[in-house]
């Protein structure tokens, strides 16, 4: 795929959001706050850092993979692989309804291209992509293996299984992304269950190569990414920690945890798209 | 009632470990992985002569599932070891989604299966497994009877593209099958061919279920026994065309009757063909500790067992 620059995805970013809205709106469910605010992430992934094939394969071979650990943010990830070429862009208003292939949470199961594993049931993805990543050193493959999790989602503990196995195996054709908003279903991950004044030298301990990044900022995360991608091969795995706001850049929706789960109605929709520019066309 | 010679003693674990160590050298597509029980898995053989395909994960079985069905993407097949309590309740969601719901070719290996595991007590002998494997869709369950055919199984699976659950256990049993015996997943295996009762068993209750042949033979009662070593996909066909005959059932196995192969062929002969059927299996209860021969009687999963609910059946034919 051709890369995109910094000015070209921040400019597709704003049609991924409003796909997001649009896509939760229509079935008066789903998870718009955290698919705004790793927005930019997935579009910086897709549109420019990953080396992949649209012309999906599930074995990705010869090829950069990604994996959504907090599968519940489905919207954004759905957008992005639309938008990319995976299937019809058109298909996104089928989302969360009866024989969609784009299930509330993503799955295999429909045969969705892109997709290569079930998440939602959280903690998961690490493990997972930890395998895949072993896979490829198996395979000779020299592509990279990327995971995004939630905050909130490093609450469960298979994460820090998978922390200290991928440090101990010296997998360092991993590179996991945390979405660092601090917010979860019930409040701010401080109030539900602190992680800590420093997740990154919890993970760091582990053996874990850390960097750190502006979610909001297409320059930022485009050289971040660079950077981990430099420091792959080098014996460790590689932990970024991504700064974002749920619910970003609608005004009304960040601040709190209250846009985590929470479909806009109507007016609201009318509200947040006037916010959000039509950049390369509505579905 | 025909004669079965036992070849030798020995137990179904070191079949999966020979099993394993043969398609090492056979399928270069097999990796292992083990949560720190090499030695009771029996995977030593295979850690020593790959160790670029063997992962050591440590005790942390919910990621060992994850990792596997990673390592599936880009045409590994993996086959995890560990104890059947750790392979199944304490992983279960991570199997759920990460390899069932995922159709991943992940072949979940799990020794020390059910009361026979023995001194350890209850926390390690899992009772529950086949009924909390056969409940995902997609999930092949085995749970064969001796080694030669555990190792048959281990070698057989490899061939299948798609999850599966290989049960096994800790003691030494007779080993009777033969050595080259092909193992063909879902078929049923017939053992004695009788007309009076059909015993369906599995696992270590098949040789119980032999030993109760010749038991019932002497009384001139004659049983069709059938080895059941894929608990899903049932042989329905086999199962279905064997009652047609006899008309009464006895199931054996060392796992819940909740759950298990007498509930799974209960199901079946309920929908197609209802029968008197008795459940040789334990009742709704935790182990404890103990020798396995101990444990077996104070349960009820010995011939003796199995005699009595085909006297008890025969009385409601």
């Amino acid at each position: 795929m051709n890369k995109l620059s910094a000015q070209e995805i921040s400019k597709l970013t704003s049609q991924i959001r409003r796909d997001i809205l649009r896509m939760v709106h229509g079935c008066k469910s789903g998870h718009p706050g955290g698919s705004l605010g790793c927005a930019d992430f997935l579009a910086a992934l897709y549109f420019n850092v990953m080396d992949h094939n649209p012309d999906f394969r599930m074995d990705g071979l010869n090829e950069d993979i990604f994996f959504l650990s907090n599968g519940h943010i489905s919207p954004v990830f759905y957008s992005v692989l639309a938008r990319a070429g995976y299937f019809p862009v058109e298909e996104l208003k089928t989302f969360r309804k009866l024989n969609t292939r784009l299930q509330g949470h993503p799955t295999t199961h429909e045969e969705l291209p892109g997709v290569r594993v079930a998440s939602g049931s959280l903690g998961q993805g690490i493990s997972v992509a930890a395998g895949a990543a072993l896979s490829k050193k198996l395979n000779q493959d020299t592509h990279l293996v990327y995971v995004l999790m939630g905050d909130g989602e490093i609450q469960e503990g298979q994460n820090w299984e998978a922390l200290m196995f991928a440090a101990h195996h010296k997998i360092d054709n991993l590179i996991v992304t945390i979405d660092y908003n601090g917010q979860q279903i019930d409040g701010s991950t401080k109030e539900v269950m602190g992680l800590g004044d420093d997740i990154a030298e919890k993970v760091k301990a582990f053996g874990w190569e850390i960097l750190y990044m502006d979610g909001h900022n297409m320059q930022n995360v485009l050289d971040t990414l660079a950077q981990a991608k430099a420091k792959s091969g080098q014996g460790k795995p590689i932990f970024i920690v991504m700064k974002t706001e749920m619910g970003y850049p609608v005004d009304f929706m960040m601040g709190s945890h209250k846009w985590h789960g929470v479909a806009p109605n109507d007016a609201e929709l009318a509200n947040a798209l006037s916010q959000l520019p039509e950049t390369i066309g509505d579905y | 009632m025909k004669k079965f010679d036992i070849q030798n003693v020995k137990d179904t674990r070191s079949g999966f470990g020979a099993g394993l160590s043969e398609l090492g050298k056979t399928n270069p597509k097999v990796v292992a992985l083990c949560a720190d029980l090499t030695g009771s898995l029996k995977m030593d053989a295979f850690q020593k002569d790959h160790p670029e395909r063997f992962f050591q994960v440590g005790i942390a079985e919910a990621n060992m599932m994850g990792v596997a069905a990673g390592l599936t993407i880009g045409g590994w097949i993996p086959f995890t070891g560990t104890f059947a309590n750790f392979s199944t309740g304490r992983v279960y969601d991570q199997i759920r989604q990460s390899i069932a719901y995922s159709g991943k070719n992940v072949k979940i290996c799990a020794s020390h299966a059910g009361i026979t595991l023995g001194e350890d007590g209850a926390t390690h002998q899992i009772l529950e497994d086949l009924g909390l494997m056969k409940m995902l869709p997609g999930m092949v369950v085995i749970n064969p009877c001796d080694y030669n055919q555990t190792k048959a199984a281990t070698i057989a699976i490899a061939n299948y593209d798609g999850p599966v659950y290989l049960r096994f256990g800790r003691p030494a049993v007779p080993n009777f099958t033969e050595a080259d015996a092909p193992f063909e997943i879902g078929k049923a295996l017939l053992l004695n061919e009788g007309k009076d009762v059909s015993i369906f068993a599995t696992g270590h209750l098949v040789w119980k279920a032999i030993e109760a042949g010749h038991a019932l033979a002497e009384m001139g009662i004659d049983a069709e026994i059938i080895n059941i070593h894929t608990i899903k996909p049932l042989d329905e066909e086999a199962v279905l065309k064997s009652v047609a005959k006899t008309r009464c059932v006895v199931t054996a196995e060392e796992h819940q009757m909740n759950g298990g192969l007498g509930d799974s062929i209960a199901q079946l002969l309920a929908r197609k063909n209802p029968t008197p059927l008795e459940m040789v299996a334990v009742n709704d209860s935790f182990g404890e500790s103990g020798t396995p021969d101990d444990l077996m009687k104070k349960y009820g999963l010995e011939s003796s067992n199995i005699v009595a609910a085909v006297q008890a059946v025969l009385k409601r034919k």
